[in-house]
């Protein structure tokens, strides 16, 4: 619920009548207008009230205020989301996956955990998928031993940091070896508010406030914006999943419907303190992702858990908006020559990758062409009529596939088998053969294929 | 400014299906409320969860998801009671053998099967063609014949063959799938024409679940905005309760197939997607799945 540009004018100077054009443009309306839609910054109105520009400062600003945390390239961004359901426009900032290390884990866990954050990346359609952040966690009772492992992470990796310590002069001890990295601290509480509050004013860093409802949040968050400080996370005590999905609703549903400043933040999600089991917790992350965090923290960590629950947040952060389409052109894959076969499918990027994987796996060198088909898959592209034998004849002729092979084979998905003679008719110099209804059939389909061409 | 909690509340009712009869009955749906938000409103019937079975022994499944039930799967009988021991709340049986690209088996013998598995196991049953919608119509319809009354739910009843597989399902007392391609306005249209042949609380929406990195999203969203469009705007063509039947979907992709965790993370997480975007029946192959996916709907995993 962004203000209108209708109710900024009224606040303008003159009540929006003074049309001095010192902003460039012609009337104080037209600068409302493109104040609404962000196209313009308030500081280009030179006669505006003080008090009106922090007003409306704060009424232009996102709903739920974009947090970094760390520095540099690594730094993580979350926050500025704008819907409660993706196909309403798209979710933006995906939230940020941390792994914790508790203080008195063993000394191979500590070094294990530090280097898979680094080196677990998995390649998922063109995109790399990794994990983003590490949390550390006082729980040995021993300052010392805190201190050192803060020390010895801050000082090896560049990732962003979320420290977590019940204990605040542990907590504020640990923010002071790695503040210029500006990690996340957690928790902040009523009890240790004040102790924190001054800290951070000197060395700036972000924090997460703790309490055990939403509603309890509020005076914390509004304590923290009167002491100046906006880099705030929300981390109701939620306990289990179904309080889970009750909190992180309401927040977001606050911040976004009753345009509630006090709960427009980003929040932090410890599946790591809900379950000790390793499928609950990645189960839990998984509904973290679809039901609103901006940072999910987790505990056990392995490449066959991790890949997962990546995936699932690529596949939900993806723009709704946008359809995942390939080129229309025809591809060599395996190093095709004159005399390899030539199969047909949709441009649908999963289609295409699916496809493209089992061709690859099948070692046969093959031209695998794609039809231009709205980015939809096989059968629902047949059913809207843009993969039809009247649509491909065209595609076939006009691609260079007639110069590239010296035969004329094309093998069409089985799903669309019922294609073929309409194919025949539109191509009538190339023989059609339908292929394996589903893509992993191709591995051992193509080399007998090809084989039985060779006898 | 004061903090009030936004709560909603929403006028549309998602319709309740009875699936099976008796004390084998299982009810789905009911609900005036978002996916497991039990904190505004009535759930009624809380999600359901089935573990799959077929008649052609579990070809293709991958080891780790075929080892509960290695010594059983020959037998569709047994399968289905181990199932049920592992917590299941009711059986899918795929009659994957019907298929004209393999088996073959006809729609005499198919029957006879679900016939047997109805008599014998104790709960409801739903029971899915091989997705040739020529052969499925002629296997189904047979299948309401001979289990006239059993009250099954029988799928999926696509765009070609809904006619005489809604008047099979109508005639003899079951519930039907209707099944179309991840598609928002198909889905409306097929429901509005079996509702010409059932009444809402007979039918079974069924979008398609694609697994975790092969189009989950889309399957994600259309439940999502299909349990919004029923619930929140109040229309009756989409007020059906939902089914989300993935696990054969997971359990063929590679990735299932690199390792038993992975294997069930990537139903797992699938399923739990689609919970939350709404499906009001689940058909899972793993059991530590059906076990945890339950704790999940009890709001306690």
């Amino acid at each position: 619920m962004a203000i209108k540009g209708t109710d900024i004018v009224k606040k303008l100077p003159e009540g929006g009548k003074k049309n001095c054009k010192e902003c460039g443009l012609p009337t104080c309306f037209a600068f409302a207008m493109k104040l609404a839609s962000g196209g313009i910054v308030l500081d280009k109105c030179p006669y505006i009230d003080p008090a009106v520009k922090l007003e409306l400062e704060d009424a232009l600003s996102p709903p739920i205020k974009p947090v970094t945390v760390g520095t540099g390239s690594d730094a993580v961004l979350v926050g500025d989301e704008q819907v409660l359901y993706r196909h309403e426009k798209t979710f933006v900032h995906q939230p940020a996956i941390a792994f914790m290390i508790s203080d008195d884990e063993p000394e191979s866990a500590i070094e294990e955990k530090t280097r898979k954050l680094t080196e677990l990346k998995f390649s998922w359609v063109g995109k790399t998928l990794k994990a983003d952040m590490l949390a550390l966690q006082y729980s040995s009772g021993d300052p010392a031993k805190y201190q050192a492992l803060v020390k010895r992470v801050s000082g090896s990796v560049d990732c962003p940091l979320m420290l977590i310590s019940e204990n605040t002069d542990a907590l504020l001890a640990a923010h002071a070896i790695c503040a210029e990295k500006k990690p996340l601290l957690y928790p902040v509480t009523t009890d240790n508010i004040e102790k924190i509050i001054s800290a951070i004013k000197l060395t700036p860093s972000p924090a997460a406030l703790k309490a055990a409802t939403v509603e309890d949040l509020v005076p914390l968050v509004n304590h923290l914006k009167e002491a100046g400080i906006e880099d705030i996370f929300l981390a109701p005590d939620s306990g289990d999943l179904k309080s889970a999905i009750r909190d992180e609703t309401l927040i977001r549903r606050a911040a976004l419907k009753q345009n509630f400043r006090p709960l427009g933040y980003p929040t932090v999600a410890f599946p790591c303190f809900m379950t000790r089991d390793k499928a609950r917790e990645m189960l839990l992350a998984a509904m973290f992702i679809i039901k609103y965090a901006g940072i999910i923290v987790i505990s056990h960590i392995d490449e066959h858990s991790l890949l997962p629950l990546l995936v699932q947040r690529l596949n939900i952060y993806t723009d709704p908006r946008i359809p995942m389409s390939m080129e229309e052109k025809v591809y060599p894959i395996n190093n095709p020559d004159a005399s390899s076969p030539v199969l047909i499918t949709t441009n649908w990027a999963l289609t295409y990758f699916i496809v493209a994987s089992e061709i690859e796996s099948s070692k046969v060198p093959s031209w695998l062409c794609v039809k231009e088909a709205g980015g939809l898959g096989v059968l629902t592209a047949w059913a809207a009529g843009k993969f039809s034998g009247d649509s491909i004849a065209p595609f076939i002729r006009k691609s260079n596939i007639e110069q590239q092979v010296n035969h004329r084979r094309l093998i069409i998905p089985g799903k669309v088998a019922r294609i073929r003679h309409e194919l025949t008719e539109a191509l009538p110099d190339w023989e059609i053969i339908v292929g394996p209804r589903e893509a992993n059939e191709i591995p051992s389909y193509l080399p007998d294929l090809v084989k039985s061409w060779k006898s | 400014m004061e903090y009030k909690a936004p709560l909603e509340t929403y006028s549309g009712r998602v319709k309740e299906v009875v699936i099976g009869k008796r004390d084998k009955a299982v009810k789905i749906g009911g609900e005036n409320i978002l996916p497991l938000h039990y904190f505004e409103g009535n759930a009624a019937n809380k999600p359901k969860v089935a573990l799959e079975i077929d008649d052609s022994g579990a070809v293709g499944w991958p080891e780790w998801v075929r080892e509960p039930y290695k010594d059983v799967v020959s037998d569709p009988v047994r399968w289905a009671k181990r199932c049920l021991d592992l917590g299941a709340d009711l059986i899918c049986l795929r009659l994957e053998s019907t298929d004209p690209q393999g088996a073959n088996t006809s729609a005499e013998e198919a029957a006879a099967l679900v016939k047997k598995v109805v008599a014998e196991v104790e709960t409801a049953l739903i029971v899915y063609g091989c997705g040739d919608d020529k052969k499925d119509a002629e296997v189904l319809s047979r299948v309401a014949e001979v289990c006239r009354d059993e009250n099954l739910l029988l799928g999926p009843a696509v765009k070609e063959n809904y006619e005489p597989l809604g008047r099979a399902v109508a005639d003899n007392g079951h519930c039907i799938i209707a099944q179309t391609p991840i598609d928002i306005n198909l889905e409306k249209e097929l429901n509005v024409k079996l509702l010409k042949q059932l009444p809402p609380e007979r039918i079974v929406i069924d979008p398609l679940s694609s697994a975790l990195g092969y189009g989950m999203e889309y399957s994600f969203t259309i439940m999502e905005r299909t349990k919004q469009i029923g619930v929140i705007h109040g229309d009756f063509a989409m007020q059906m309760p939902i089914i989300a039947d993935l696990g054969g979907e997971c359990w063929k992709t590679s990735q299932a197939k690199a390792s038993r965790e992975q294997g069930i993370l990537w139903e797992g997480i699938t399923a739990m997607s689609l919970l939350l975007a709404g499906a009001n029946l689940l058909v899972l192959r793993h059991p530590d799945n059906c076990r945890m996916i339950k704790e999940a709907i009890d709001g306690k995993l």
